[in-house]
Parts: structure tokens; C-alpha cells; sequence
């Protein structure tokens, strides 16, 4: 029978968590930048799937179909390596940072979407009913209520984006993904370096995900519907 | 006043309404009753445009409401609106909910809209509950915040769709009392209301609606002792004798 034994190799960890530490600072850079350009992009596209408007509504709906129909890598390699022939996108962290941006927004979208359309209809028109125009009734009225529901689902997708930018080691970006994989080419240590990379992103997203759970509760609580 | 002239309306192969023609004068209260299914509400609805209309034409305070030149936001503004469901904000206190317009649309300062709407709400007997969120109130209560609502934009009509059809039966009565003290006060008012005591003790008139047609306009102590019509004696005899 195989032995298993665990120990934990001071020695390693003391070598490398300098580089590990490095590449989940360009992780979380990354992630909240692209986040910074997914969510006013999406709530604007989801606007856009709910406008009166035919030419906006199709533009937008055409853009969140293309997004979510291609992988997020070949999306990540036809940016940086195609895209990034022709405009100059200063590098591949910020080609990194745009795509994952444009990737998440069109998830954003839909989340804007469904919160806005799970706002009753009564209440536009009770706001159109008192001389609001549509943009007052949706900016006063509407919205105030769609956030409520899509903030815990908009928390979410922060944390699957975070997942989702392990992929940008792709293009070169040192972040923990590449880190860890540069060290395991290095030291030969596969299992430990990749158990600790799982374990890092794991820690990462838990105590992200304990933290919506309190949004969710404190909005529950505030909410008077 | 409120003027329809040759309204028809159809969803479809369904037709709504056909051929409505209707007068309301100025300051008077219309009872707008029937069968459901009849159009009442969808009658109601096209006054302020929350429905669009195939044929005719509607004005009211002397503006055609289905005119495409026509500022429906001010119009809206100066027609008041009460719904079955009462529709106010969930996120905003009851005076939030009633200032919300008036700051907005009539661009009020906050500290005059509040005061206004205070007074308002005062008015119906809701002093205490102005910083009460609307899932904290009864449905009466919400029914007179929705009414404080619609009153804090001065309108010179107000519709009311069903207002008294979600509530409680405990809490008729009060609704019904802030929409009579409207009527006394001389607001040009029309209600689609299933109570037929409120109809014939407050209307000034009583229209009676089956099938997407108008089929009697008549003062409700005549409409509920003679009626002239087949239709709303039948309709009556189910309404009145249970």
C-alpha cells in the first residue's frame, strides 16, 4: 500500500511566499480593475436590453450573446495577441484587465437585466402616472429597487471573476496562476505548489463569498418590501 | 372635464373596448361599473394613456391625451392615479412616496414637498405614520398614502382603478371616506369600484360598461331603483340581492 505523509515544508514555504504573495497582489489588481470597467459597462448593456428602444436593445443584446458565446481564453488570446497588433493596449496586464472587464460586464448585464425586470410593472407606472419621465421613474423608482436584488448576484460574479482570472496567465500575466506554475518548473514540487495555489484561491473566494453572505443578510434586513 | 369620443380598443382579435363615448363634467364624480371583463379598467387606463387607444380621441383638462404633440408627462401630472394594487415605492417612507413627485417633476424644494405632503397625509389620518415604510402599513393605509400620493401634485382629475378591491373589508370604509371627502371637496373624479352603495351615495353618475360598450350613463338613484337596460338589470340582480 502507498504511504502518504504529510508534512509541511517550512524550508518551501519560506522560499516562496514573497512570490506567491506577488502573484495574488496582480490576481486582486487585476480582478478589481476589470471590475471597475464590468460593472458600469453592464449596468449600462442591461439598460440597454430593457430599453424602448429597438436599435439599443439589439446593439446591446447582440454584445452580451457574442461575450458569452467565446471562451474567456480565446477571448484573452484574440485581444492581447490580435486586437493588440493593431492598438496599442500598453501591455498584457491591462490587455488582461480590459478583456476580463468586457468579459464580466456582459454577466453584469444580464443580472442588471433581471433585476430591473423583476421590479413590478405597477411601479412605473405609478412614477409615469405622476408626470415622471421614463428616466426619472427609472432612475428614482426602478433602479433604487433592482439594486437591492442584484447586489448579493453582482457579488457573486466579483468572485467568479476572480476564479475566471487565473486564466489571464495565458497571455504572460504574473499572477498567482503563473506564479505558482514558474515555481513548480523550478522546484519540481507539483503537489505542493499546486496544493497551495488551490488552497490560496480557495481561502480567496470563501472569505469573499462569507462577506456577500452578510450583504445578503444586512439588505434582507433593511429591505420594506 | 373629460371627454371620450368614438374610443375602440382591441388586443389582438379581442376587442376591449368599441365605439365608447363619454362626457365628465367638471367637478363631478363617475362611477364607472360592471361585469369583470367589461373594460372598466382598461377604460380607466386609457385617460391617462397607461393604454394606448386604435380609434377616437380623449381629452381631458382640454388636452387630447393620444395626440402624439400632446406633453404627456405634464398632463400626467395634473391627472391623478390610483391603483387596485396601490403601487407605492417599497424603498421610500409613506411621505417619501408622496413627495417623490412634487420634488422631481414639479422640482419643489425638499423641505416644501415634505411639509405639503406631511399635510397631506395629515389630512387622511396618517400623521403618525410618515416614516413608516409601506410593508409596515395596512392595506388601507397604503390605499390613503397612494391617494396623499397622487393629491400632492394638485391634480385637477383623479382615476381610481378598483381602489378598494385588495383591501380587508375592515379597511373599505376608510378608503372609501378619504375618496367621498374628494368628491364634497368637488375634485372631477372617475372610479371603476364593485361597492354599489359607495356608487349610488357619492356618484353623480353611474356608467354602466359590459362587453367593451357603454351601455347606460344614468343618475345612480335611477340606475339602481329603474334601471333601462336588460343588461344592468341582470347585472344587478346579481350584485345587489346576495
Amino acid at each position: 500500500m502507498p504511504h502518504f505523509e504529510i508534512v509541511i515544508d517550512t524550508e518551501l514555504i519560506r522560499q516562496t511566499w514573497k512570490l506567491f504573495a506577488a502573484g495574488l497582489w496582480v490576481t486582486l489588481q487585476v480582478s478589481f480593475f476589470a471590475l471597475l470597467i464590468a460593472v458600469p459597462l453592464g449596468v449600462l448593456l442591461g439598460l440597454g436590453r430593457v430599453s424602448r428602444n429597438r436599435v439599443v436593445r439589439g446593439v446591446c443584446m447582440a454584445y452580451v450573446e457574442f461575450v458569452r458565446g467565446i471562451p474567456l481564453i480565446v477571448l484573452l488570446l484574440w485581444i492581447y495577441f490580435g486586437v493588440g497588433n493593431l492598438l496599442p493596449l500598453g501591455g498584457e496586464k491591462p490587455a488582461a484587465i480590459y478583456t476580463l472587464g468586457l468579459f464580466s460586464a456582459a454577466f453584469v448585464a444580464e443580472i442588471v437585466r433581471s433585476g430591473v425586470q423583476a421590479v413590478p410593472r405597477g411601479q412605473t407606472e405609478a412614477a409615469r402616472s405622476s408626470g415622471m419621465t421614463y428616466l426619472q421613474a427609472m432612475r428614482y423608482v426602478v433602479l433604487p429597487q433592482a439594486l437591492r436584488t442584484t447586489l448579493p448576484p453582482l457579488a457573486g460574479q466579483f468572485i467568479i471573476l476572480i476564479k475566471d482570472s487565473s486564466l489571464v496567465s495565458i497571455i504572460s500575466v504574473n499572477d498567482l496562476t503563473l506564479v505558482a506554475k514558474n515555481l513548480v518548473a523550478s522546484t519540481a514540487k507539483s503537489m505542493e505548489i499546486y496544493t497551495a495555489l488551490a488552497v490560496l484561491y480557495f481561502v480567496l473566494t470563501f472569505v469573499l463569498a462569507r462577506l456577500v453572505r452578510l450583504l445578503e443578510k444586512r439588505y434582507a434586513q433593511g429591505g420594506h418590501a | 372635464m373629460i371627454s371620450v369620443k368614438g374610443v375602440s380598443k382591441s388586443f389582438g382579435k379581442h376587442t376591449v373596448l368599441s365605439g365608447i363615448d363619454l362626457t365628465v363634467p367638471e367637478k363631478q364624480t363617475y362611477a364607472l361599473i360592471g361585469p369583470s371583463g367589461a373594460g372598466k379598467s382598461t377604460l380607466i387606463r386609457t385617460l391617462n394613456a397607461l393604454e394606448s387607444i386604435d380609434e377616437g380621441e380623449i381629452i381631458v383638462d382640454g388636452v387630447p391625451v393620444h395626440d402624439k404633440k400632446t406633453d404627456l408627462d405634464g398632463l400626467r401630472s395634473r391627472i391623478g392615479f390610483v391603483f387596485q394594487s396601490f403601487n407605492l415605492y417599497p424603498h421610500l417612507t409613506a411621505l417619501q412616496n408622496v413627495s417623490l413627485a412634487p420634488r422631481k417633476v414639479s422640482r419643489k424644494p425638499a423641505a416644501a414637498a415634505d411639509e405639503r405632503s406631511a399635510e397631506l397625509l395629515g389630512s387622511l389620518g396618517l400623521d403618525d405614520k410618515l416614516n413608516a415604510y409601506p410593508g409596515q402599513l395596512s392595506g388601507g393605509q397604503q390605499q390613503r398614502v397612494a391617494i396623499a400620493r397622487s393629491l400632492a401634485m394638485d391634480p385637477t382629475v383623479m382615476l381610481f382603478d378598483e381602489p378598494t378591491s385588495a383591501l380587508d373589508p375592515e379597511m373599505i370604509k376608510e378608503v372609501l371616506d378619504a375618496i367621498r371627502k374628494l368628491a364634497d371637496s368637488g375634485m372631477t373624479m372617475v372610479i371603476v369600484t364593485h361597492e354599489m352603495g359607495f356608487a349610488r351615495e357619492v356618484c353623480d353618475a353611474v356608467v354602466f360598461m359590459a362587453e367593451g360598450r357603454i351601455v347606460e350613463v344614468a343618475p345612480p338613484d335611477r340606475f339602481f331603483t329603474a334601471p333601462a337596460s336588460d343588461r344592468a338589470r341582470d347585472f344587478l340582480g346579481k350584485v345587489l340581492n346576495h
